[in-house]
Formats: C-alpha cells, sequence, structure tokens
C-alpha cells in the first residue's frame, strides 16, 4: 500500500484537474443553471460523509471491544474525514437551495439528516480533544452511538418533514450527467482513501513517539 | 463460587499513563498468611499496583495472576475474593452506618444480610452509632467502617491504600490488631504506607517502589528505616 | 439472570434511599424544569396565544433539560465519594449496575413529568386529557431512551474532564430523534381530534429506539467502564 501512495495521490490530482473540465461539459439542468453542477461535489461528499460515519463507528466498535489501538487510529482519521467531508454538504447544500427554493436553509430532509450526523461526530472530536486521558473511549461510544442513530435520524427527520409540503430534491440523472457524476464520485472517494490513508499513518507516528518516551524511562 | 487462591503473583507489570511510566516491569508475589508493605514515596506507583491487582485498572503490559488464573480468565467472581479499601473510602455520606453496611453486604451476596452486619459494627466498634448517617462521622470512625465494609464478604486478598492516614494512635493500634488477626486468619494483605513506624512492627515482608520499579521486597527487618531511607534518597538522585 | 436483577434492584433502591432523604435532585430539577417551561413561554408566546405546537415543544424540551441535570447531579454524587468503584468492585455483573442507575434516574424523572404535564396543560391549555394512554406510552418510551443513552455517557464521563459540558454535547445530537418522535406524537395527540395512527408511529419509532440503545448500552458499558 506505501508503495501505491504516491502515484494515487498523483493519480487522484489529474483526476481532479480533469473534473471541473468534465463537469462543465455536462448538460445544463433545465431550471437551475450554472449552480446545479455544484450538485456534481455534493452528492459524493454526502457518500463520503455517510462512509466516514460507519468506518468510524466500525473503527471504534473495534477499538472498544478489542482493545486495538490501530482501529483506534482509523476511527478518529475517519471521524476528522466525516467532519471535513459533511462540512463541503453543508456549505454546497445551501448554494443549491438558494438557488432552487430562493432561501439557504429549507429543512429538507437530506440536508437536516446530514446535519445532525455532522453534528455527532463534531462532538466525537471535541470530547477526544476536551476529555482529558481516556478520552479515546469516551469517543470511541460517541462513534458507535452516533452510527447506531442513522437509521433513527433518517426516519424520523423525514417523517418530520413531511407534514410540511416539500419541493422534489431527488433529481433524475439525465444520460448526459450520469459520466461527469461516477467520474467525480470516482475521484472523490480516491482521493478519501488516500486522504484517509495519511491521517492514519500521522496516528500512527505519533503512537511511536509516544513509545519512544516510554522507552526513555527504561 | 468465589475464586480461591494462596498466592498472587505480579508477573512483569508495566503501567503507562500517556507518556508517564506509571509501574515498569513490577515482579512481586504474595502468599496466604503474610502482610506485605509497599513503601515508597509520593508517586512511586503505589495506588496503580494497588488498583490493578483489585482489578479497577488494565496492566500496559505484563499480568496479575490469582493462583494460577488472571483476572480477564476469572471473571466476575474473582471480585468476590478481593476487598479494597482506597483512599477515598467509598461510603454513602447520605446513609447510616448500618445501610451503608447492609447495602453492600447485600451488593456482595453475602448470605444472612442482619449477622454479617451486626458482626462488622461490632468490629468496627460502631454499634452505638449504627443507626446515625455517615456524614457526621470523624475521620477515624469513617475509617473503622469502611475496613469493615472491605472486609463483609471475607475476600482473601485484602488491599489496603495509607489505611493509617488520620488515624490516631488508639485507633492505629487496633487496625495492626486486626490486620495481624487476618494475617493469621491465612488472608492476603498488602499495605500501602508510608509510616514507617506502624510498618515496622506489622509487616512481615516489604517492597520498596520508586519511580514506577521495585526497588527491593524482602523480609522486614530492624534497619528497614535506613534502607527505605537509602532507597528514596538514591530516588531523589 | 436474577442474579442480574438483584444487584440492579439494590443498586435502584440505594439510590432511591439516598435521594428520598435529602430530596435535593428532585426539588431542583422540578423547579429547574418548571422554570424552563416559563422561559420558553415567555419567548413563544405571543400576545397571551402560544405559537402552534408550542405546549408539545416545550413539553419535550424541559424534559431533555431536566434530564441532564439529573444524569449530571446523580453522578456527581457518585463521583464526590468516589463509589462508582466500589459498585465496579462488586462480583455482579458491571451492566447491572448501569440498569439499577437507569431505573432511578427513569423514577426520578417519571416523578419531574407527573408535575410537569398537569403545569404545561395548564398553562397552555393542551388537552393532555384526551389521549392520557398515549401520550403515557410517549412519555415513557421517550424518557426511557433519553436515560438510557444519558446514564451510559454521564458514567463514563465521570473520569473525564470538562464532564458537566461534554454531557450535552454528546447525548443532544444523539436523542435528537427522541425529541422528534415526541414532539410529532404529542402533537399529533394535541389535535382537534388526536391522530392517534400517528401517534402510534412515533410510539413505535421510540419503543425501537430504546431496545437498540438499550441494548447498546448494556453490550459497551463495561468496556468503557473500565481504564
Amino acid at each position: 500500500m506505501a508503495r501505491a501512495f504516491t502515484p494515487l495521490a498523483v493519480l487522484a490530482m489529474l483526476l481532479f484537474a480533469i473534473a471541473p473540465f468534465y463537469v462543465a461539459s455536462a448538460p445544463d439542468e433545465q431550471t437551475m443553471g450554472l449552480i446545479q453542477r455544484v450538485f456534481y461535489y455534493h452528492v459524493p461528499s454526502a457518500m463520503l460523509l455517510f462512509l466516514s460515519a460507519f468506518v468510524c463507528g466500525i473503527g471504534s466498535a473495534v477499538f472498544l471491544f478489542k482493545r486495538s489501538a490501530a482501529a483506534d487510529r482509523v476511527a478518529v482519521a475517519a471521524g476528522e474525514l466525516a467532519v471535513a467531508f459533511g462540512l463541503i454538504v453543508l456549505i454546497t447544500g445551501p448554494m443549491w437551495a438558494r438557488k432552487a427554493w430562493g432561501v439557504w436553509w429549507q429543512w429538507d430532509a437530506r440536508l437536516t439528516s446530514s446535519l445532525l450526523l455532522w453534528m455527532m461526530f463534531v462532538a466525537y472530536l471535541l470530547v477526544r480533544r476536551y476529555g482529558g486521558p481516556g478520552s479515546e473511549k469516551l469517543s470511541a461510544a460517541m462513534a458507535i452511538f452516533g452510527m447506531a442513530n442513522v437509521p433513527f435520524v433518517y426516519v424520523s427527520v423525514n417523517f418530520w418533514r413531511t407534514i410540511h409540503p416539500n419541493t422534489n430534491v431527488v433529481m433524475t440523472l439525465g444520460s448526459g450527467m450520469r459520466g461527469p457524476f461516477w467520474f467525480c464520485a470516482a475521484s472523490f472517494l480516491l482521493l478519501y482513501v488516500l486522504l484517509l490513508t495519511l491521517r492514519r499513518r500521522l496516528e500512527e507516528q505519533r503512537a511511536s513517539v509516544e513509545q519512544l518516551y516510554l522507552a526513555l524511562d527504561d | 463460587m468465589s475464586v480461591d487462591f494462596d498466592c498472587v503473583t505480579v508477573d512483569n507489570l508495566s503501567r503507562n499513563f500517556g507518556r508517564r511510566r506509571a509501574l515498569n516491569r513490577v515482579n512481586l508475589t504474595c502468599r496466604a498468611g503474610e502482610i506485605v508493605g509497599l513503601l515508597g514515596p509520593n508517586g512511586a506507583g503505589k495506588s496503580t499496583l494497588l488498583a490493578i491487582l483489585s482489578t479497577l485498572l488494565t496492566p500496559s503490559s505484563g499480568e496479575v495472576r490469582y493462583g494460577s488464573v488472571t483476572a480477564i480468565a476469572s471473571g466476575a467472581a474473582l471480585r468476590g475474593s478481593l476487598g479494597l479499601l482506597g483512599h477515598d473510602l467509598y461510603l454513602y455520606p447520605e446513609l447510616t452506618a448500618r445501610e451503608n453496611l447492609e447495602f453492600f453486604t447485600r451488593l456482595y451476596g453475602c448470605p444472612d444480610v442482619s449477622a454479617v452486619v451486626d458482626a462488622a459494627l461490632g468490629r468496627a466498634m460502631l454499634r452505638e452509632r449504627a443507626d446515625d448517617l455517615v456524614s457526621g462521622f470523624s475521620r477515624g470512625m469513617r475509617q473503622r467502617l469502611a475496613l469493615e465494609r472491605a472486609l463483609l464478604h471475607q475476600p482473601r486478598l485484602l488491599l489496603l491504600d495509607e489505611p493509617f492516614t488520620g488515624l490516631d494512635d488508639a485507633s492505629g493500634q487496633a487496625l495492626v490488631a486486626r490486620l495481624r488477626g487476618l494475617r493469621d486468619d491465612g488472608r492476603i494483605v498488602l499495605v500501602a504506607t508510608h509510616d514507617l513506624d506502624l510498618a515496622e512492627g506489622l509487616l512481615d515482608r516489604v517492597a520498596i517502589l520508586r519511580d514506577g520499579r521495585l526497588w527491593m521486597a524482602e523480609s522486614s527487618s530492624a534497619s528497614l528505616r535506613e534502607r527505605y531511607r537509602d532507597a528514596v534518597a538514591v530516588a531523589r538522585a | 439472570m436474577t442474579q442480574f436483577l438483584r444487584v440492579a434492584w439494590i443498586v435502584m433502591r440505594k439510590d432511591l434511599t439516598v435521594e428520598v432523604r435529602s430530596r435535593e435532585i428532585l426539588y431542583t430539577t422540578v423547579f429547574f424544569a418548571a422554570s424552563c417551561v416559563l422561559v420558553f413561554a415567555f419567548a413563544l408566546v405571543r400576545e397571551g396565544r402560544p405559537m402552534e405546537d408550542a405546549a408539545a415543544g416545550i413539553l419535550w424540551i424541559a424534559i431533555a433539560f431536566a434530564g441532564t441535570l439529573a444524569l449530571g447531579r446523580t453522578f456527581e454524587r457518585e463521583r464526590q465519594t468516589e463509589t462508582l468503584r466500589a459498585l465496579m468492585l462488586a462480583p455482579s455483573d458491571r451492566p447491572a449496575i448501569y440498569v439499577g442507575k437507569l431505573l432511578g434516574i427513569l423514577l426520578l424523572l417519571g416523578v419531574v413529568e407527573l408535575v410537569l404535564v398537569p403545569m404545561v396543560a395548564l398553562l397552555f391549555n393542551a388537552p393532555f386529557g384526551a389521549s392520557l394512554g398515549w401520550l403515557i406510552a410517549l412519555l415513557a418510551g421517550g424518557t426511557l431512551g433519553f436515560v438510557s443513552v444519558g446514564t451510559l455517557f454521564a458514567a463514563m464521563l465521570v473520569r473525564a474532564r470538562s464532564r458537566d459540558v461534554l454531557l450535552p454535547v454528546l447525548l443532544y445530537p444523539i436523542t435528537i430523534p427522541i425529541i422528534i418522535a415526541g414532539v410529532r406524537g404529542t402533537v399529533a395527540l394535541l389535535q382537534a381530534v388526536p391522530d392517534e395512527p400517528m401517534a402510534r408511529f412515533w410510539a413505535a419509532l421510540l419503543v425501537f429506539f430504546d431496545v437498540v440503545f438499550v441494548t447498546l448500552a448494556l453490550w459497551t458499558f463495561e468496556p468503557l467502564m473500565t481504564e
């Protein structure tokens, strides 16, 4: 994996260099105009938010029950990426909403669910940072509960929302749009894997430094 | 139903807190029918060692064996054979002495609750104050009550963390006598203390910890005070 | 199993004995909840008329805030005497301690709700009596869900820094589905014709939530509490 890293990073750079052009070449959506193209970044980011939530939750569960420090390192990397990609979702979403509905925030079911999920992982990072010694376990509990909460958030927010009429957010993908969309999705996924690896490696090196400090005492 | 054993073995035990090694490859064996003293300056790791022996903390490396089994292998039943008297006395100030003892007796599943509680109150010399709230007790009274609480389930291994703090002479002597009685009864008693005066008369063996390491562990003898001073002086150097 | 329940019962009884004697947490929590209701009332009532659905919202917010306070205070008490360690030393299944604490706090909040519901009904002319059975189901399901997650978090935070602020930080995002379900279900019951199927849907969601999260808490209690 280490060997593959640099070529993959170069590949990711290439993909993201091409992506804007590919996106620009996609057909125009009827009503939305330019802003609609934010969708090509918004949706993959949302997919990565959910993916991160699960990686963090599962990593935390393995850490808690098998006492695997390596799993915890993956979990914290995924937790940070969840917050990062969630932020992209929450910024691009309102950009779309403003054009589509005239307001920045319309309590759209999906955006609201994403906001809640994002907040749970912000809480994950907060407790990790400010919880004092032993905060890895505390944050692991938060991640597990957060992950378990995803279906409940989805159901409750959706049904909460259907009381008020809402505009249809789901876009059907026209044939010309599928190409750019999956291209962007693949680029984002590659970027995600690279970032996760980097961050996990950083934690690993931090752990090695701690071990060195401990070895001083020997 | 509880697990029984006749010796406790600490095998290459280490425990870290972040970058700090609280315990560094400690080896120690304690057998039934002896009182072992854990001496050392503040921060030497005495409380950490007691916490690990009582299963409240897990080791970072190495293991502790009760008889021939580790804590993880024994499960919850092992705790029925351990008694800990910590710094904080683990008493509920809003309850009376009797209620405190009754609660712990029931929690530990001891049969014949009222008899056990009554006997414990007698040994703690608190029968007259049995129905007073613990919040009104002096330090010495709480200490006596807490000791009996730790012994309600007749544990094989008794761990005491600085039990002589705040005790007057009479109470201190009473505690020494009680511990001797327990030792003669075949229990393993491990006492962490600063108090060399009491320690000299009481301890069968002594383990001196400094900076997380075991400095020495041998039979107590007349020159304890000098050897302890030497050990601590080296620690400071 | 009986051993497990016996230990939970003993812990709960001890908590209730301590609380009955001083009544500190009970009185302060009830008063706090009542103050909450008033604060929100002043914020959400215009010219003597509350905003639509305000009564339901205020009820559940007051329960959430009061619950957080009660959880924090209960475990602060255990922390001061370090008695949580004494409980962990007992030769019983440790999750039984969690259940005992959970039941104690649940009862406490139940008493708080006994005061809150009539108060909200009175101040907002809310016809809670119309479908009392469903209301009780919603309150029971919601409070259980809230307290089950809250007890676990409050217990694990006992040894942490910044525990006062971290409890709400962790608890509120997780319990938002409970608030949604509770408020929407209560609103359904407060309609001119109570919408019972709707209330049933939300009550069912709460039951699912409770089952999942109580199980999760029982599972994770021991690894979280041992260092």
